[in-house]
């Protein structure tokens, strides 16, 4: 309710995508911490239902974070640029206070590149967006010990077309929650 | 039967505690034979012994610029003495002899250079015609050069390969060379013969006895498999080294071969490694929280280059190989990443965005006299030092990504592919050609090339699965 989801239009349609490809994602395949967290450790979902999502997912699930912050779980930058843009910050601003909601989530920054540049350089350029979201939202007053930032370059596209379009897409930097 | 759900566990519980297996790591490759030179008997050997023969390139040095020659070389099988059974060849030592010219048949038509014909358009010379050549049935094959050679089969099980080239017209040995080998590794001797011919008729130094690390792509564009994966240089002895669970990148080799350097996910972070070939055990290039990417050797192997990104900064260190404290050699707000040595080890060309794009700057090795070089309009990229040390490659976008070769003060400039996106430059170790990998649009498939230095001469070469980030190492030992 007091969310904001203005979001620009292009930037529509690749939550769906990009919520399956991180489930898939072939570097979390193993990986303990990415699992659901026991049911004890989390609050009763029936006991304090968010506002946004009475039956959905439970607090502690990345579909419970996107139910809540719809399009604002991912933010978007131009070619080789990492600064928060505007509708960067008011993304940002949603995610905040989702997390301000939940004191005891902690999650991941994922920085990503288009394929429109090499390998190593996306890789440190991913580092640089994953890091930008980070300081932003540690600004707004998310601590910056529950937030872990990883970089995969241009290895993990949402959009797989090469054109501009797809390329906006996966330039992103995007917000998963650990638990 | 009561035992075998137990021992299903137990084979599950190992699998699980296996160390190798946790950290994405296949079986070890195992340290490789040792190639013997050997005195091998010629046409007039004890007139010759010693002599004088060997007295420089044929045909005088091919320059970057010059084209190469088309020159006819008749490659028949290699004799043996006498028909055995070896390990390298399950119908004998006569057959292996076929499969050797064959080796060097290929390894000398895929390079533009020469015009080969193989073994299963030519007849067979009988062993005692090694040293003694049938000139007369030779003339009038187009050939003008004749390569024989043997192969037999010692008492020790190991082999001794026999390398000889003629002139045809002279009716004269040029050069002749002997190794002995492990059967697993005889076509290091086919490759070792066909380095001999190649410097021989070519004034350069030899490349074909090489091996490439690259990373083997499978899978759909947004959920790639990526797998270290090693190959001998004309994508022989294919072994993957990795098991894919965990994304592997951007591998080196050492320049003894001992080691590979590459970066890996397997603990959730890009990290970069340090795999030891002969035991299959990996350990971290250094023990830091940090991201490490963009791992390089020094030319002398002591030293390891990696980028580390500090709360989303990337700059470049180095450290000892042997471990020890890392030092920072670039501290510009922008990134700061890769870097290759000049071959003497005293410069660094690496990449850096801190002019607001990506361009290539040359430093020394001790991260002094930071000057950029390129200023051509586009951007510049995975610059990489020859073994030479006149040229360096790199990847040039301006539009499309090709790979593009200039000296070290950034002049010179030439562009040698003309892909969608060629990326990634690697040099053969004689620094007369180039390997990069090629990603197509939309569909995402890459795969790896090669191209000399006039830009005319380009191939694919062949490999399991797609194919990217490949990395040339040094001649073998």
């Amino acid at each position: 309710m007091t969310f904001s989801f203005l979001k620009s239009a292009p930037k529509a349609a690749t939550i769906a995508v990009l919520t399956s490809a991180i489930a898939l994602g072939a570097c979390s395949k193993k990986a303990p911490e990415e699992l659901p967290p026991p049911p004890v450790n989390t609050p009763a979902p029936t006991a304090t239902p968010t506002p946004t999502a009475p039956t959905g997912p439970a607090v502690g699930t990345q579909g419970h974070f996107q139910n809540a912050v719809g399009r604002s779980s991912v933010i978007y930058f131009d070619t080789d640029r990492f600064n928060i843009d505007s509708s960067d910050a008011a993304a940002l601003q949603a995610q905040a206070q989702y997390f301000a909601r939940f004191p005891q989530l902690t999650f991941t920054i994922e920085g990503h590149a288009d394929e429109r540049g090499t390998r190593e350089y996306n890789l440190a350029l991913g580092e640089r967006r994953a890091n930008s979201a980070k300081n932003y939202l540690v600004s707004l007053g998310v601590a910056p010990e529950r937030i872990r930032t990883v970089s995969f370059g241009k290895e993990r596209p949402v959009a797989l077309a090469s054109n501009p379009g797809a390329w906006a897409q996966n330039r992103r930097a995007a917000s998963i929650i650990v638990n | 039967m009561k035992t075998t759900p137990f021992l299903t566990l137990l084979a599950a519980l190992l699998a699980v505690s296996n160390p190798l297996h946790a950290q994405d790591l296949g079986e070890p490759l195992g340290d490789g034979g040792v190639v013997e030179d050997i005195s091998i008997a010629g046409e007039d050997q004890v007139s010759e012994e010693g002599g004088a023969e060997d007295d420089g390139p044929l045909r005088g040095t091919v320059t970057d610029e010059s084209d190469w020659e088309d020159l006819g070389i008749a490659i028949p099988a290699f004799a043996t003495d006498r028909d055995r059974p070896t390990p390298a060849n399950a119908d004998g030592t006569q057959a292996l002899g076929q499969e050797i010219a064959r080796v060097i048949t290929a390894n000398l038509r895929n390079n533009g250079l020469f015009k080969p014909t193989g073994p299963d358009s030519l007849p067979s010379p009988t062993f005692p015609q090694i040293t003694a050549p049938a000139y007369s049935n030779w003339n009038g094959r187009g050939a003008e050069m004749l390569v024989h050679g043997y192969v037999r089969a010692r008492g020790d099980d190991r082999l001794v390969v026999g390398c000889y080239l003629y002139d045809v017209a002279l009716q004269d040995e040029l050069i002749r060379e002997g190794w002995v080998v492990r059967p697993a590794d005889w076509r290091r001797a086919a490759h070792k013969c066909s380095d001999l011919i190649y410097a021989r008729l070519t004034g350069e130094d030899p490349f074909f006895d090489s091996r490439i690390a690259y990373i083997a792509e499978t899978g759909p564009k947004d959920n790639r498999v990526k797998r270290l994966a090693v190959m001998d240089s004309d994508g022989a002895n294919h072994r993957f080294l990795t098991l894919g669970s965990a994304t592997a990148l951007t591998p080196r080799y050492s320049p003894d071969y001992s080691k590979i350097l590459y970066l890996s996910y397997v603990d959730g972070n890009p990290r970069i490694y340090v795999y030891d070939i002969g035991s299959g055990q990996q350990t971290l290039v250094t023990e830091n929280t940090s991201p490490t990417i963009a791992p390089r050797w020094s030319p002398d192997g002591q030293h390891i280059l990696y980028s580390m990104a500090v709360a989303g900064n990337t700059d470049i260190y180095r450290v000892p190989v042997s471990g020890g404290r890392s030092t920072r050699l670039t501290d510009t707000p922008g990134i700061d990443i890769g870097g290759s040595y000049s071959p003497d080890g005293s410069r660094i060309v690496f990449e850096s965005d801190r002019s607001g794009t990506q361009q290539c700057y040359v430093m020394d090795a001790d991260g002094t006299n930071q000057r950029r070089i390129t200023f051509f309009g586009g951007r510049c990229a995975t610059p990489e030092w020859s073994p030479r040390g006149d040229q360096i490659a790199f990847t040039r976008i301006a539009g499309d990504f090709n790979v593009a070769v200039m000296t070290p003060s950034g002049s010179n400039l030439r562009v040698l592919t003309d892909g969608w996106q060629d990326e990634a430059p690697t040099w053969a170790p004689n620094g007369r050609i180039i390997q990069f990998f090629r990603t197509t649009r939309n569909a995402g498939r890459s795969s790896l090339w090669q191209v000399d230095l006039t830009g005319r001469n380009e191939r694919r070469l062949p490999t399991p699965v797609d194919a990217s980030d490949p990395a040339w190492g040094p001649i073998r030992p």
